[in-house]
């Protein structure tokens, strides 16, 4: 292939397929180089002038976010943030979103973004202890999509079991709106001795950039552009953007970086891996931090394919690759450690004071551009912003279910996707390898116990997008705060959260308002409970023929368990403990299962949460556990109180015998800020004397798998192992 | 007793099983690189899960090509304890170590869970702890578990009390719910099942405990 001229570039305008805007490529050539930028600096400017590079569309809206907090060793910036627990020892985790890469190749698109995650971890000097993911596609109705489903969950688990790091939880949903555009979103947690904390950073004259890892080829050039871009009919099949994964080079590449950081950070003066946007990205961004230049000489990089040009080198997204600065003295210390680990280690460049970025190939100097450019130049769009349509016309509405069967719905609710049990896909990644979990997938968060400690860090992925798409703010709060009672429920104290904020074409001014109101949503309640946000990526442009997904903010959020004897489950223990519900339950039917179910749509506006009443809350079940007079502890959701009572007594196949002031309706309800908790009737006095505030005492855990309830309108009893059926077998037979 | 680790390029449960014998039964133990040619000065080898070098061609088919393993068959030929554990029971059937073959699963997805297993021979040095069809609940953790043999295979395995352990049910296909077996002297055990990440009743189950205690038990019948 012929590169075309700067002046081609400029008169064809190529630049746009690339996604650069006629006014950015003007703003490059007239104000920052003064010149017509070359075929290959044309292409690092589109790759890091990208929304999923630059943040260019979001920035102003993630400034609202907090991310401080007395615990926070280092947040946004960095590959990923880090909160202090204690004894020298932090937490380093951090989320990132695979949608497109996994909707054109489902298997390569999930098992990259799990690879892609788990090298922002590592690249911090931490040892990575455990994998989470938030999945979300259209409704299992046809080949297609259980296709996507099968491949993007054969994916996680295929490079996360060979890597060998547990995947301890996550969630599944489906909704319409993901069909053609469904959200891979990926979690990684690791520990780290905060000695061995390194940033990304390229410093000091003449300090050596060493290529590590697998070599280059020409797969996913452009997936930061294509990540910023759009579905639609005719518009979805660049399978050259997508990436493939080798877990197995990774497994090196992940023991080889952690082993020299903890044996020899003399070594390492700055590493970061190569992830969207490849080469340029990681140097361009070390160099940037650190106020440095940089020279690269693209013919000593590993290539596993002929004849690449300078432009491809710099774009490929080829995966399991780092880069390290070191000093010069210890190049062959380093040369020589990852040869013992029988990985590729070359010298390609170094550092320099003059703050250029300068790329040689084949003797010819292809881009010399100021590095800052790349990193700190791109203009930051204030989008025009407007209240969906939808919200105004819908504000009133209120939806009031009708039930004729308590049963009946209740059964029915069970199998619903989104409520039944996820174990067809869970069951399928390895969550137990290391030997430290402590909870596995299936209750509310994830817990990992660290070995030589008596402390444990709580997991969790949380999203209803239908929440945020019938009001963004209200449901941003929600996300972040079901995540916190998850970490509660399961022991722990909420300390830190990541997000992967997903929504649609942020040109669109209600989509703009989505972002805006939810990031608006998200902040007001981390700020409330001193979760800081470390962390997180944004993926905008997530539409299929100009229609956009639920605004979709996930919420990762990390707890601190300081002694493993408080970790809880959702399960109920023993026969004849009592069972409350703590937290008043109110008509709160739009946007839940229920509606979805009576309607098959969901309508209205969501109540204001009390974030105060929240937060009393989760700490009195805080204490509750801290006190150790909690058996079990269960976040309610979607399904209301009827499915967090059926989950918490499938496990240990026991039953319930309860009467409640609430309405057989009211038992779907999905009021927020209420756990469902046992207790043993000895500590039953203790219990209300601390909690004081809205619970109600149900009644007790029974041996047989029966479920006997009594509403204010009816008394139904039901066969347990039949509702469990329904909730275990409903995925496996919408799959087959 | 001091036990070998061996660790091949993707092997992943290698600290796990370092872990189980050094603070599960607390004797010594060692990582060993697959590139070592000596296991001198060691009384058993342990080869742990994981994906050596990523299951590339067939499970365990490259690893039986690295410098260590002429001396985990010098070990298994002297009569020595090895035990391979899910990617190592691969690398053993691989090796012809042990009779049968581990092939993809029935439903040919991974399964990761805990599963009860039967103890079928309780008078082995890796089970005289446990006694003969006693339960214990073991995680499993696999994609290309389902042991395969022919059916002479089977019944000289069945002839010679070399079914060591098996699934209460169907669990991914395996013949006659075989879950691990030894060899004729029966000093070499593979198993899919992974005892290691049953040591402590925090994680779920410490019925893996016995299986490590057995082999000491059986050391110090020897030794004496």
């Amino acid at each position: 292939m012929t590169e075309p001229t700067a002046k081609q570039i400029k008169d064809e305008k190529n630049y746009q397929q690339w996604g650069l805007t006629d006014s950015e490529y003007d703003l490059i050539s007239q104000k920052i180089l003064k010149r017509l930028p070359n075929y290959t600096e044309t292409g690092l400017y589109s790759v890091m002038w990208s929304e999923h590079c630059s943040y260019k569309n979001s920035k102003k809206v993630l400034r609202k976010m907090p991310n401080k907090s007395s615990r926070v060793i280092a947040g946004p910036g960095e590959d990923a943030g880090i909160l202090d627990i204690g004894d020298d020892q932090a937490v380093v985790f951090k989320a990132e979103s695979h949608n497109h890469p996994s909707a054109v190749e489902p298997y390569q698109g999930a098992a990259t973004g799990v690879g892609g995650i788990i090298r922002d971890i590592f690249s911090m000097g931490a040892q990575p202890i455990a994998l989470l993911n938030s999945l979300k596609f259209g409704p299992l109705k046809d080949g297609k999509t259980k296709h996507l489903v099968d491949e993007v969950v054969a994916g996680i688990g295929g490079y996360g079991n060979c890597i060998g790091l547990p995947t301890v939880g996550g969630e599944v949903s489906f909704e319409d709106c993901y069909e053609n555009n469904p959200l891979v979103n990926a979690m990684c947690v690791g520990l780290l001795n905060k000695t061995a904390f390194k940033h990304g950073t390229a410093s000091g004259d003449k300090n050596l950039i060493v290529y590590v890892g697998a070599k280059t080829g020409r797969d996913g050039i452009h997936g930061a552009t294509f990540a910023s871009d759009e579905f639609t009919d005719t518009k979805n099949k660049q399978r050259s953007a997508v990436q493939v994964g080798n877990p197995f080079i990774e497994k090196l590449l992940m023991d080889a970086c952690v082993e020299i950081i903890e044996k020899h950070p003399e070594w390492v003066l700055g590493i970061q891996d190569m992830g969207a946007a490849g080469l340029v990205s990681s140097t361009a961004e070390m160099a940037s931090k650190a106020g440095s230049g940089l020279v690269l000489n693209l013919d000593n990089v590993p290539q596993r394919e002929t004849e690449m040009n300078a432009y491809e080198m710099m774009l490929s997204e080829s995966q399991e690759r780092m880069v390290l600065c070191i000093k010069p003295e210890y190049k062959d210390d380093v040369l020589d450690f990852f040869k013992d680990y029988e990985l590729d280690a070359v010298v390609i460049g170094q550092v320099t004071t003059d703050k250029q970025y300068k790329i040689y190939h084949q003797g010819e100097l292809v881009t010399d551009i100021p590095v800052d450019s790349l990193t700190e130049d791109v203009p930051e769009y204030d989008r025009p912003e407007v209240e969906p349509q939808r919200m105004i016309d819908d504000r009133d509405y209120k939806f009031v279910p009708e039930i004729d069967s308590l049963e009946e719905t209740w059964n029915n609710l069970l199998k619903q996707p989104n409520i039944a049990s996820k174990k067809h896909f869970y069951q399928t990644y390895d969550s137990q390898v290391k030997a430290n979990t402590l909870v596995k997938p299936g209750s509310d968060a994830g817990v990992i116990r660290i070995r030589g400690t008596k402390k444990a860090i709580a997991m969790t992925n949380d999203s209803n997008s239908k929440y945020v798409y019938l009001n963004p703010y209200v449901g941003g709060q929600i996300a972040v705060m079901e995540a916190a009672r998850n970490i509660v429920a399961a022991g722990g104290e909420p300390i830190g959260v990541t997000d992967c904020l997903n929504y649609g074409n942020p040109e669109n001014p209600e989509v703009y308002w989505e972002l805006d109101k939810s990031v608006e949503g998200i902040s007001s309640a981390c700020e409330k409970i001193d979760t800081p946000v470390i962390s997180g990526n944004v993926s905008l442009y997530n539409e299929y023929n100009d229609v956009a997904i639920y605004p979709s903010p996930m919420i990762g959020m990390v707890g601190l368990i300081d002694d493993i004897d408080k970790v809880t489950t959702s399960a109920f223990k023993e026969a004849g403990d009592l069972i409350y519900v703590v937290g008043e339950t109110a008509d709160d039917f739009n946007g839940s299962e229920l509606q979805m179910q009576q309607t098959g749509s969901i309508k209205g506006d969501l109540r204001p949460l009390d974030l105060t009443e929240e937060k009393l809350h989760q700490d009195l079940i805080r204490m509750a556990i801290g006190q150790k007079l909690i058996q079990s502890c269960h976040d309610l959701s979607e399904g209301g109180l009827a499915v967090a009572l059926s989950e918490s007594a499938f496990d240990n196949s026991l039953g319930f015998d309860i009467k409640t002031k609430l309405t057989s309706a009211q038992m779907f309800s999905e009021t927020q800020s209420r756990f469902l908790v046992s207790i043993k009737e000895s500590d039953k006095d203790e219990f209300e004397k601390l909690i004081k505030t809205d619970f109600e005492c149900l009644g007790y855990v029974t041996q047989e798998h029966i479920f006997k309830v009594t509403t204010a309108d009816e008394t139904v009893l039901m066969d347990g192992k039949k509702a469990a059926n329904n909730w275990k077998e409903a995925i496996s037979c919408l799959m087959k | 007793m001091k036990f070998a680790v061996v660790n091949f390029p993707g092997s992943n449960c290698d600290m796990d099983l370092y872990y189980a014998i050094r603070d599960g039964i607390k004797e010594e133990v060692e990582l060993v690189d697959y590139r070592e040619t000596s296991l001198d000065g060691f009384d058993g080898v342990l080869i742990p899960g994981g994906f050596s070098y990523g299951d590339y061609l067939r499970s365990g088919a490259i690893a039986v090509h690295a410098p260590v393993v002429k001396e985990i068959v010098r070990f298994a030929n002297e009569g020595k304890i090895v035990l391979g554990i899910c990617n190592g029971f691969q690398i053993l059937t691989e090796l012809g170590l042990l009779p049968g073959a581990l092939i993809r699963n029935e439903k040919s997805r991974f399964i990761c869970e805990t599963v009860t297993l039967k103890v079928i021979n309780d008078k082995t040095a890796f089970t005289n702890c446990y006694q003969e069809n006693e339960e214990i609940r073991i995680p499993i953790a696999h994609g290309e578990g389902r042991y395969y043999c022919d059916d002479k295979t089977l019944a000289e395995l069945k002839a010679n009390d070399q079914i060591i352990f098996k699934y209460d049910r169907n669990v991914n296909g395996s013949v006659d719910q075989i879950a691990g077996v030894t060899n004729k002297q029966k000093n070499v055990l593979g198993m899919m099942p992974h005892p290691e990440r049953a040591i402590e009743d925090i994680l779920g189950s410490d019925d893996g405990l016995k299986l490590f205690q057995s082999i000491i038990n059986y050391q110090v019948r020897v030794n004496n």
